[in-house]
Protein backbone atom coordinates (compact mmCIF):
# COMPACT_ATOMS: atom_id res chain seq x y z
CA UNK A 1 0.00 0.00 0.00
CA UNK A 2 2.81 2.10 0.55
CA UNK A 3 2.20 3.65 3.69
CA UNK A 4 5.52 5.13 5.81
CA UNK A 5 5.46 5.92 8.82
CA UNK A 6 7.38 9.31 10.05
CA UNK A 7 7.26 10.79 12.77
CA UNK A 8 8.20 9.04 16.36
CA UNK A 9 11.60 7.10 15.84
CA UNK A 10 11.07 4.72 19.14
CA UNK A 11 8.24 2.21 18.33
CA UNK A 12 5.97 2.13 21.05
CA UNK A 13 3.30 0.85 19.16
CA UNK A 14 0.91 3.86 18.15
CA UNK A 15 1.27 5.00 14.70
CA UNK A 16 0.94 8.72 14.77
CA UNK A 17 1.42 9.94 11.08
CA UNK A 18 1.13 8.40 8.07
CA UNK A 19 2.46 9.73 4.58
CA UNK A 20 0.93 8.58 1.53
CA UNK A 21 -0.77 9.88 -2.21
CA UNK A 22 -4.02 10.97 -1.07
CA UNK A 23 -5.09 8.92 -4.32
CA UNK A 24 -3.73 5.67 -2.89
CA UNK A 25 -5.99 6.67 0.29
CA UNK A 26 -9.48 7.34 -1.79
CA UNK A 27 -8.51 3.80 -3.79
CA UNK A 28 -7.73 2.22 -0.57
CA UNK A 29 -11.12 3.24 1.06
CA UNK A 30 -13.16 2.09 -2.32
CA UNK A 31 -11.77 -1.22 -2.76
CA UNK A 32 -11.92 -2.20 0.91
CA UNK A 33 -16.30 -0.87 0.81
CA UNK A 34 -17.29 -2.24 -1.95
CA UNK A 35 -21.31 -2.68 -1.84
CA UNK A 36 -22.52 -5.09 -4.67
CA UNK A 37 -25.87 -5.28 -5.98
CA UNK A 38 -27.54 -8.30 -6.39
CA UNK A 39 -28.00 -9.22 -10.01
CA UNK A 40 -28.74 -13.09 -9.42
CA UNK A 41 -30.30 -14.70 -12.99
CA UNK A 42 -29.35 -18.07 -13.19
CA UNK A 43 -27.49 -20.55 -11.21
CA UNK A 44 -24.76 -18.37 -10.75
CA UNK A 45 -26.81 -16.75 -8.34
CA UNK A 46 -26.49 -19.47 -5.98
CA UNK A 47 -23.13 -19.95 -5.70
CA UNK A 48 -23.07 -16.31 -5.18
CA UNK A 49 -25.38 -16.13 -2.57
CA UNK A 50 -23.08 -18.99 -1.30
CA UNK A 51 -20.18 -16.83 -1.13
CA UNK A 52 -22.03 -13.80 0.85
CA UNK A 53 -23.21 -16.46 3.52
CA UNK A 54 -21.16 -17.48 6.59
CA UNK A 55 -18.67 -20.83 5.14
CA UNK A 56 -17.27 -18.21 2.59
CA UNK A 57 -17.93 -14.65 3.95
CA UNK A 58 -17.18 -12.62 1.67
CA UNK A 59 -17.65 -9.47 4.05
CA UNK A 60 -14.04 -10.40 4.77
CA UNK A 61 -12.83 -7.89 1.65
CA UNK A 62 -15.32 -5.42 2.58
CA UNK A 63 -17.97 -6.53 -0.38
CA UNK A 64 -20.66 -8.30 1.87
CA UNK A 65 -23.23 -5.49 1.88
CA UNK A 66 -25.62 -6.63 -0.45
CA UNK A 67 -28.32 -3.95 -2.12
CA UNK A 68 -31.31 -4.43 -3.74
CA UNK A 69 -31.01 -0.94 -4.93
CA UNK A 70 -28.25 0.24 -7.93
CA UNK A 71 -28.65 3.38 -6.29
CA UNK A 72 -26.57 2.40 -3.10
CA UNK A 73 -24.51 -0.03 -4.73
CA UNK A 74 -21.29 0.36 -7.05
CA UNK A 75 -20.52 -3.52 -8.01
CA UNK A 76 -23.10 -5.23 -10.62
CA UNK A 77 -22.28 -8.89 -10.22
CA UNK A 78 -23.87 -9.98 -13.44
CA UNK A 79 -24.34 -13.77 -12.40
CA UNK A 80 -26.25 -16.15 -15.11
CA UNK A 81 -27.44 -16.11 -18.49
CA UNK A 82 -28.37 -12.85 -19.71
CA UNK A 83 -31.67 -13.09 -22.42
CA UNK A 84 -31.88 -10.36 -24.80
CA UNK A 85 -34.98 -9.69 -23.17
CA UNK A 86 -33.60 -8.31 -19.85
CA UNK A 87 -31.00 -6.52 -21.73
CA UNK A 88 -32.01 -2.95 -21.55
CA UNK A 89 -32.68 -3.62 -17.66
CA UNK A 90 -29.38 -4.67 -16.98
CA UNK A 91 -28.32 -1.37 -18.90
CA UNK A 92 -30.38 0.78 -16.90
CA UNK A 93 -29.85 -0.32 -13.63
CA UNK A 94 -26.55 0.20 -15.02
CA UNK A 95 -26.93 3.69 -15.46
CA UNK A 96 -28.21 4.21 -12.10
CA UNK A 97 -25.36 3.17 -10.19
CA UNK A 98 -23.51 5.80 -8.96
CA UNK A 99 -19.54 6.85 -10.29
CA UNK A 100 -17.50 5.01 -9.34
CA UNK A 101 -18.95 1.75 -10.77
CA UNK A 102 -17.65 -1.77 -11.47
CA UNK A 103 -19.15 -4.89 -12.87
CA UNK A 104 -18.22 -8.68 -13.01
CA UNK A 105 -19.32 -10.78 -15.34
CA UNK A 106 -19.81 -14.08 -13.28
CA UNK A 107 -19.92 -17.24 -15.60
CA UNK A 108 -19.60 -18.56 -18.53
CA UNK A 109 -22.86 -17.31 -19.65
CA UNK A 110 -22.35 -13.81 -18.48
CA UNK A 111 -19.33 -13.31 -19.99
CA UNK A 112 -19.36 -15.19 -23.72
CA UNK A 113 -23.23 -16.89 -23.48
CA UNK A 114 -21.89 -20.06 -22.70
CA UNK A 115 -23.94 -23.06 -24.60
CA UNK A 116 -26.88 -20.77 -25.15
CA UNK A 117 -25.59 -19.81 -28.91
CA UNK A 118 -29.58 -19.51 -29.46
CA UNK A 119 -31.92 -16.82 -30.74
CA UNK A 120 -32.38 -14.74 -27.54
CA UNK A 121 -29.40 -14.95 -25.44
CA UNK A 122 -27.14 -12.08 -25.50
CA UNK A 123 -23.14 -13.71 -26.61
CA UNK A 124 -21.41 -11.63 -23.20
CA UNK A 125 -22.63 -8.86 -21.20
CA UNK A 126 -19.81 -6.94 -22.67
CA UNK A 127 -22.06 -6.05 -25.67
CA UNK A 128 -24.10 -3.21 -23.71
CA UNK A 129 -22.05 -2.60 -20.46
CA UNK A 130 -18.11 -2.35 -19.70
CA UNK A 131 -17.39 -5.41 -18.06
CA UNK A 132 -14.14 -5.31 -15.03
CA UNK A 133 -13.78 -8.68 -14.33
CA UNK A 134 -14.90 -11.37 -16.08
CA UNK A 135 -14.97 -14.99 -13.76
CA UNK A 136 -15.07 -18.30 -15.91
CA UNK A 137 -16.66 -20.97 -14.54
CA UNK A 138 -19.95 -23.02 -14.40
CA UNK A 139 -21.20 -21.92 -12.41
CA UNK A 140 -17.75 -20.35 -10.74
CA UNK A 141 -16.97 -21.30 -7.14
CA UNK A 142 -17.41 -18.74 -4.18
CA UNK A 143 -13.39 -18.95 -4.57
CA UNK A 144 -13.56 -18.09 -8.17
CA UNK A 145 -15.47 -14.99 -7.09
CA UNK A 146 -13.62 -13.78 -4.58
CA UNK A 147 -10.73 -14.27 -6.95
CA UNK A 148 -12.96 -11.85 -9.42
CA UNK A 149 -13.29 -9.35 -6.33
CA UNK A 150 -9.52 -9.68 -5.25
CA UNK A 151 -8.76 -8.64 -9.29
CA UNK A 152 -10.56 -6.02 -8.90
CA UNK A 153 -9.60 -4.75 -5.79
CA UNK A 154 -6.37 -4.64 -7.44
CA UNK A 155 -7.62 -2.84 -10.08
CA UNK A 156 -9.26 -0.40 -8.44
CA UNK A 157 -5.85 0.06 -6.52
CA UNK A 158 -4.80 1.45 -9.79
CA UNK A 159 -6.90 3.71 -10.65
CA UNK A 160 -5.87 7.50 -11.06
CA UNK A 161 -9.01 9.71 -8.98
CA UNK A 162 -7.51 12.98 -9.49
CA UNK A 163 -6.31 12.96 -13.12
CA UNK A 164 -8.94 12.87 -16.04
CA UNK A 165 -9.09 9.49 -17.23
CA UNK A 166 -10.25 8.89 -20.83
CA UNK A 167 -13.64 8.62 -21.71
CA UNK A 168 -15.32 5.34 -21.09
CA UNK A 169 -15.02 3.20 -24.20
CA UNK A 170 -18.49 2.93 -25.57
CA UNK A 171 -19.83 -0.60 -26.25
CA UNK B 1 -57.75 -50.08 -27.29
CA UNK B 2 -58.23 -48.73 -23.62
CA UNK B 3 -61.98 -48.09 -22.44
CA UNK B 4 -61.39 -43.81 -22.31
CA UNK B 5 -60.12 -44.37 -25.76
CA UNK B 6 -63.94 -46.27 -27.19
CA UNK B 7 -65.49 -44.14 -24.93
CA UNK B 8 -64.27 -40.68 -27.32
CA UNK B 9 -64.77 -42.32 -30.22
CA UNK B 10 -68.45 -44.18 -29.58
CA UNK B 11 -68.95 -40.28 -28.91
CA UNK B 12 -67.58 -38.67 -31.73
CA UNK B 13 -67.17 -41.40 -34.65
CA UNK B 14 -66.33 -37.84 -37.12
CA UNK B 15 -64.14 -36.27 -35.11
CA UNK B 16 -62.10 -39.63 -34.05
CA UNK B 17 -58.52 -40.06 -35.70
CA UNK B 18 -56.33 -42.75 -33.61
CA UNK B 19 -55.63 -44.02 -30.62
CA UNK B 20 -52.18 -44.71 -28.84
CA UNK B 21 -51.43 -46.08 -26.04
CA UNK B 22 -47.53 -46.98 -25.27
CA UNK B 23 -46.71 -47.82 -21.43
CA UNK B 24 -49.11 -46.81 -20.18
CA UNK B 25 -49.57 -43.30 -21.78
CA UNK B 26 -52.91 -42.78 -23.77
CA UNK B 27 -52.99 -40.38 -27.25
CA UNK B 28 -55.61 -39.46 -28.87
CA UNK B 29 -55.74 -37.71 -32.12
CA UNK B 30 -58.59 -35.55 -33.25
CA UNK B 31 -59.82 -33.81 -36.23
CA UNK B 32 -59.38 -30.56 -35.24
CA UNK B 33 -63.19 -29.41 -36.37
CA UNK B 34 -63.95 -31.49 -33.00
CA UNK B 35 -61.26 -30.74 -30.83
CA UNK B 36 -63.35 -28.01 -28.74
CA UNK B 37 -66.40 -30.78 -28.23
CA UNK B 38 -63.92 -33.27 -27.29
CA UNK B 39 -62.58 -31.02 -25.11
CA UNK B 40 -65.84 -30.12 -23.30
CA UNK B 41 -66.89 -33.40 -23.40
CA UNK B 42 -63.63 -34.59 -21.66
CA UNK B 43 -64.23 -32.03 -18.93
CA UNK B 44 -67.69 -32.53 -18.38
CA UNK B 45 -68.37 -36.61 -18.77
CA UNK B 46 -68.64 -37.46 -15.14
CA UNK B 47 -66.57 -40.86 -16.76
CA UNK B 48 -63.99 -38.55 -17.88
CA UNK B 49 -64.10 -35.78 -15.13
CA UNK B 50 -60.60 -34.73 -16.93
CA UNK B 51 -60.44 -30.85 -14.33
CA UNK B 52 -56.95 -30.51 -14.78
CA UNK B 53 -54.76 -28.81 -17.75
CA UNK B 54 -51.33 -29.37 -17.45
CA UNK B 55 -49.77 -28.41 -20.34
CA UNK B 56 -50.68 -27.68 -23.97
CA UNK B 57 -47.99 -27.70 -26.29
CA UNK B 58 -46.75 -28.13 -30.17
CA UNK B 59 -44.60 -29.81 -32.54
CA UNK B 60 -43.40 -28.52 -36.40
CA UNK B 61 -43.31 -31.11 -38.81
CA UNK B 62 -41.78 -29.65 -41.28
CA UNK B 63 -42.36 -32.44 -44.26
CA UNK B 64 -45.95 -33.38 -43.58
CA UNK B 65 -48.93 -31.66 -45.18
CA UNK B 66 -50.59 -30.88 -41.96
CA UNK B 67 -47.71 -29.00 -40.73
CA UNK B 68 -48.36 -28.41 -36.87
CA UNK B 69 -49.36 -30.74 -34.48
CA UNK B 70 -50.87 -29.13 -31.02
CA UNK B 71 -50.99 -31.27 -27.65
CA UNK B 72 -52.84 -30.90 -24.54
CA UNK B 73 -52.39 -32.58 -21.66
CA UNK B 74 -55.09 -33.52 -18.90
CA UNK B 75 -55.13 -35.01 -15.37
CA UNK B 76 -57.94 -35.67 -13.56
CA UNK B 77 -57.46 -35.10 -9.93
CA UNK B 78 -60.59 -36.85 -8.66
CA UNK B 79 -59.84 -40.39 -10.86
CA UNK B 80 -56.58 -39.90 -11.17
CA UNK B 81 -56.03 -40.76 -14.94
CA UNK B 82 -54.11 -38.80 -17.40
CA UNK B 83 -54.74 -38.28 -21.27
CA UNK B 84 -52.57 -36.74 -24.28
CA UNK B 85 -55.01 -35.00 -27.04
CA UNK B 86 -53.62 -34.21 -30.64
CA UNK B 87 -54.75 -32.71 -33.35
CA UNK B 88 -53.17 -31.78 -36.69
CA UNK B 89 -53.32 -27.98 -38.36
CA UNK B 90 -51.59 -27.06 -41.93
CA UNK B 91 -49.74 -23.93 -42.37
CA UNK B 92 -51.87 -22.43 -44.38
CA UNK B 93 -54.61 -22.14 -42.10
CA UNK B 94 -53.17 -22.66 -38.90
CA UNK B 95 -55.72 -21.89 -36.28
CA UNK B 96 -57.32 -23.89 -33.55
CA UNK B 97 -60.57 -22.78 -31.13
CA UNK B 98 -59.07 -22.09 -27.47
CA UNK B 99 -60.21 -24.16 -24.96
CA UNK B 100 -59.75 -20.80 -22.54
CA UNK B 101 -63.46 -21.35 -21.87
CA UNK B 102 -63.34 -24.89 -20.45
CA UNK B 103 -59.70 -24.25 -18.53
CA UNK B 104 -58.98 -21.27 -17.89
CA UNK B 105 -55.49 -22.45 -16.93
CA UNK B 106 -55.28 -22.84 -21.04
CA UNK B 107 -54.92 -19.50 -21.16
CA UNK B 108 -51.00 -18.45 -20.74
CA UNK B 109 -49.80 -22.14 -22.31
CA UNK B 110 -52.04 -21.26 -25.21
CA UNK B 111 -50.19 -17.92 -25.48
CA UNK B 112 -46.66 -19.41 -25.23
CA UNK B 113 -47.62 -22.08 -28.01
CA UNK B 114 -49.10 -18.96 -30.42
CA UNK B 115 -45.83 -17.03 -29.24
CA UNK B 116 -43.52 -19.82 -30.26
CA UNK B 117 -45.05 -21.83 -32.98
CA UNK B 118 -47.39 -19.16 -34.24
CA UNK B 119 -50.38 -21.33 -34.39
CA UNK B 120 -53.75 -18.87 -33.96
CA UNK B 121 -56.44 -19.62 -31.29
CA UNK B 122 -59.93 -18.66 -31.57
CA UNK B 123 -61.99 -16.93 -29.18
CA UNK B 124 -58.59 -16.70 -27.06
CA UNK B 125 -59.37 -13.51 -24.45
CA UNK B 126 -55.72 -12.46 -25.02
CA UNK B 127 -53.73 -13.79 -27.48
CA UNK B 128 -50.98 -11.85 -27.27
CA UNK B 129 -46.70 -12.79 -27.15
CA UNK B 130 -45.96 -14.07 -23.71
CA UNK B 131 -42.40 -14.82 -23.36
CA UNK B 132 -40.83 -12.68 -26.65
CA UNK B 133 -41.58 -8.92 -26.26
CA UNK B 134 -44.53 -7.77 -28.05
CA UNK B 135 -42.84 -6.08 -31.01
CA UNK B 136 -40.45 -8.96 -31.92
CA UNK B 137 -40.78 -9.09 -35.72
CA UNK B 138 -38.74 -12.36 -36.57
CA UNK B 139 -41.15 -14.71 -36.58
CA UNK B 140 -41.88 -18.10 -34.19
CA UNK B 141 -38.52 -19.31 -32.91
CA UNK B 142 -39.27 -22.55 -32.55
CA UNK B 143 -40.48 -23.34 -36.11
CA UNK B 144 -37.90 -26.17 -37.90
CA UNK B 145 -37.14 -23.42 -40.56
CA UNK B 146 -36.02 -20.81 -37.83
CA UNK B 147 -32.27 -20.25 -37.33
CA UNK B 148 -31.34 -21.40 -34.32
CA UNK B 149 -28.89 -18.18 -33.76
CA UNK B 150 -32.31 -16.08 -34.66
CA UNK B 151 -32.10 -13.13 -37.16
CA UNK B 152 -30.01 -10.52 -35.65
CA UNK B 153 -32.20 -9.38 -32.87
CA UNK B 154 -30.14 -11.05 -29.87
CA UNK B 155 -27.20 -8.97 -31.07
CA UNK B 156 -29.25 -5.94 -31.24
CA UNK B 157 -29.14 -3.02 -28.38
CA UNK B 158 -30.97 -0.30 -29.97
CA UNK B 159 -31.31 1.33 -26.29
CA UNK B 160 -27.86 1.90 -26.23
CA UNK B 161 -28.28 4.63 -28.64
CA UNK B 162 -31.08 6.26 -26.07
CA UNK B 163 -30.51 9.36 -24.10
CA UNK B 164 -30.03 8.14 -20.40
CA UNK B 165 -31.47 10.58 -18.32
Amino acid sequence: MGLIQIGRHDKDGELDIITTSLEKVVNWARKGSLWPMTFGLACCAIEMIAAVSSRYDMDRYGAGVFRASPRQSDLMIVAGTVCRRMAPVIRKIYDQMPEPKYVIAMGSCATSGNIYDSYSVVQGVDRFVPVDIYVPGCPPTPEALFDGILKLQERIMQKRVFVKQPEQVRV
Amino acid sequence: MSTLAQHIQREFPEGFVKAVEWRGDLTVTVRRESLHDVAGFLHDDPEMDFDYIVHVSSVDWPDDVERFEVVYEFYSIRKRHRIRLKTRVPESDCEVTSLTDIWKGADFMEREVYDMMGIRFRNHPDLRRILMPDDYDEGYPLRKDFPLRGKGWRDTFEFLDEKVL
